[in-house]
């Protein structure tokens, strides 16, 4: 059972930030300094191998100001670890506390000087240790790796549970999303409570709730091309926990470039999909996949559904992948990739491909370099968006096209109209605007007798109107709709306008009871 | 020749949703070999039922499709000409983003 969290977030936060402000001040005033982005070394060292003296000595100096203030960031990150510990632990009950602070043991791994486990973290770690083939060697190595888990989502809410669970030495979150209520059918890391929030902050919360003693970094932001190395490079092992396609091909390249290996796990639907990229001289996700899919075929769980529990499967498998990569135990899924289906139960391992010669990324000839990585377009390269805010079509002229809050008011009016809806039938199944008709976008063209026989009738009338009736279509965010719109007008239905927004419209600007989804 | 062909992580949508098809597939031209060369274009005319380009390119599969021979991707058994014996189970599966 997990403890239940003392304070709402809010109190929570306050609390914890007074703590940090108190512990930061007595640190002295340099601890305030912006930190310097890790990119200036970076540059710096390319200078140094051109025997710019003055350039070298200013690298190190910066370095060396890096290296104190890090030293200093993973203090304050224990101490808000210890403190956070304490505010949990007054509310369990004779459960044996930790005594973190133990100071002959190395605060960052819980291991002494000689690689010795301390009794805290013997006691912590013992189903770990009594196992034959995981045993001491396999718990220290994993007190001394680190994991970057890019995405707190669906596949990343349980693989940081059991990374954190497990005694991993340092975990980072990158995400830039704030938690929302449908997320939570999948999301288990997230509670109720942190609804709003950032996902790394909540699931960071929840990752030091599990175990205080693991130093959790939190990276509220998007990853992209101007972050990635940077953030990368502090890591040992990168799980690619992300929702679409150029994320997957931009963490591959990263990847590549910095020698790193890649657990990467996908699930949409019912099913999932799990390999280890850069391994030991295996494939990496270029070589699969050189040429990206056409958009079309790169769907999103926000339009294609999921079941909670399908990425939650292969998110702990990732966890399990990046446990044995880090510990050097078992046969980690390089050079096979294994397939998952709920629906039938199936979990298949087929051998895939090894590392291919011409690779663009990891290749004998490859052009993939820190400098290339950084000036690469992921999303031109993949024709689709990194962040995950929905595709907004503009396909018609503005007199085809009416707000929800316009239909509305002619609605009031008593206007005859046809309201078509283009949504598949089982997204009309979940809410729907009252008399409306649905009629499948696919199946438009076999059913436009339908809309000719409503308009015929004169469709919704209440007050009798010379004119005919008019014709809307609305789908769930304005973009099918549109399509339909345009189809509509081809066939002679000319009249045919769109409802701007769709159903999320409706609810945003007429009706805020409306169900969205 | 009995074959068993599965299709996942969407490809199903192309074929009515039916992942598993059991088919028997006999090629016209009578030559030695039958290979996956002779086999995407019978697929495409007896089993897809919209949106072809979602399956083929050219003469192969689209991009983000993996092919499997009895488990094995289908480039480590010569892609196109990778020669299909009885009872062979070839699985098309287009690569997931989502999570
Ligand atoms: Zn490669």
């Amino acid at each position: 059972m997990l403890p239940c969290l003392p304070l709402s977030p809010s109190k929570f936060l306050l609390t914890v930030s007074l703590a940090i402000s108190l512990f930061l001040s007595s640190l002295g005033p340099e601890k305030t300094k912006p930190r310097l982005p890790e990119q200036v070394s970076i540059v710096c060292t390319f200078m140094e191998a051109n025997g710019n003296g003055v350039m070298v000595n200013e690298a190190s100096k910066i370095k060396s100001e890096i290296e104190s203030l890090e030293a200093k960031k993973s203090q304050i990150d224990l101490r808000i670890s210890a403190l956070r510990a304490q505010l949990n632990s007054s509310n369990s009950n004779g459960v044996r506390k930790e005594q973190v602070t133990d100071s002959s043991y190395s605060p960052s791994t819980g291991l002494s000087s000689n690689g010795q486990l301390s009794a805290d973290m013997v006691y912590r770690y013992s189903r770990h240790l009594l196992l034959p083939s995981f045993g001491v060697e396999a718990q220290a190595n994993l007190l001394k790796s680190s994991v970057l888990v890019i995405g707190a989502g669906g596949l990343g809410s349980p693989a940081l549970l059991y990374l954190a669970a497990c005694g991993v030495g340092r975990m980072g979150i990158v995400d830039h999303d704030v938690v929302e209520l449908n997320n939570l059918q999948r999301q288990i890391i997230h509670t109720e409570a942190y609804i709003g929030w950032s996902k790394v902050e909540s699931a960071a919360a929840a990752c030091r709730a599990i175990n205080s003693t693991v130093q959790i970094v939190e990276h509220k932001e998007a990853f992209c091309t101007s972050n990635a190395l940077e953030i990368m490079s502090k890591y040992d092992i990168v799980v690619d926990a992300t929702d679409n396609a150029p994320s997957r091909y931009m963490i591959n390249d990263c990847c590549v470039v910095l020698g790193k290996p890649l657990i990467s796990g996908a699930a949409l639907g019912l099913e999932g999909q799990l390999t280890v990229y850069n391994y030991n001289g295996g494939p990496c996700y270029r070589c699969l996949f050189p040429t990206p899919p056409p958009t079309t075929a790169c769907q999103r769980c926000a339009d294609s559904g999921v079941l909670g529990v399908v990425p939650g499967v292969i998110g702990c498998l990732q966890a399990l992948e990046a446990i044995k990569v880090a510990t050097a135990v078992g046969e980690p899924l390089s050079r096979r990739m294994l397939l998952f289906d709920a629906l039938s139960t199936q979990i298949r391992v087929v051998k895939i491909r090894g590392r291919s010669l011409h690779c663009e990324a990891c290749g004998e000839n490859a052009i993939m370099t820190a400098q290339q990585f950084r000036n690469f377009d992921y999303e031109k390269f993949t024709q689709s968006p990194l962040s995950t805010s929905p595709l907004k079509l503009n396909l018609l002229s503005e007199d085809a096209r009416i707000t929800s809050k316009e239909y509305n008011e002619r609605i009031v009016k008593g206007e005859a109209h046809v309201l078509v809806d283009v949504r598949p039938s089982h997204h009309f199944k979940i809410v729907s605007l009252p008399n409306s008709i649905n009629i499948p976008l696919e199946n438009l063209e076999g059913r436009l007798s339908e809309i000719s026989t409503s308009l015929e009738e004169g469709g919704n009338k209440s007050v009798d109107t010379s004119e005919g009736a008019s014709l809307y279509v609305i789908c769930r965010r304005g973009n099918d709709s549109q399509r339909a719109v345009e189809f509509l007008h081809k066939m002679g239905f000319t009249t045919a306008k769109d409802i701007i927004g769709g159903l999320e419209s409706w609810a945003h600007d007429v009706d805020p009871k409306f169900p969205i989804y | 020749m009995q074959l068993t062909l599965e299709f996942g992580g969407g490809l199903e949508l192309l074929c009515d949703s039916v992942k598993i098809h059991k088919v028997n597939f006999d090629t016209q031209a009578e030559e030695e070999k039958v290979t996956m060369k002779h086999l995407l274009p019978w697929i495409r005319t007896n089993l897809i039922k919209e949106r072809p380009e979602m399956f083929m390119k050219g003469d192969s599969v689209r991009p983000g499709v993996l092919v499997l021979v009895n488990d094995c991707d289908w480039e480590l058994s010569g892609q196109l000409d990778t020669v299909l014996e009885e009872k062979d189970v070839i699985v098309f599966i287009s690569t997931l983003h989502g999570g």
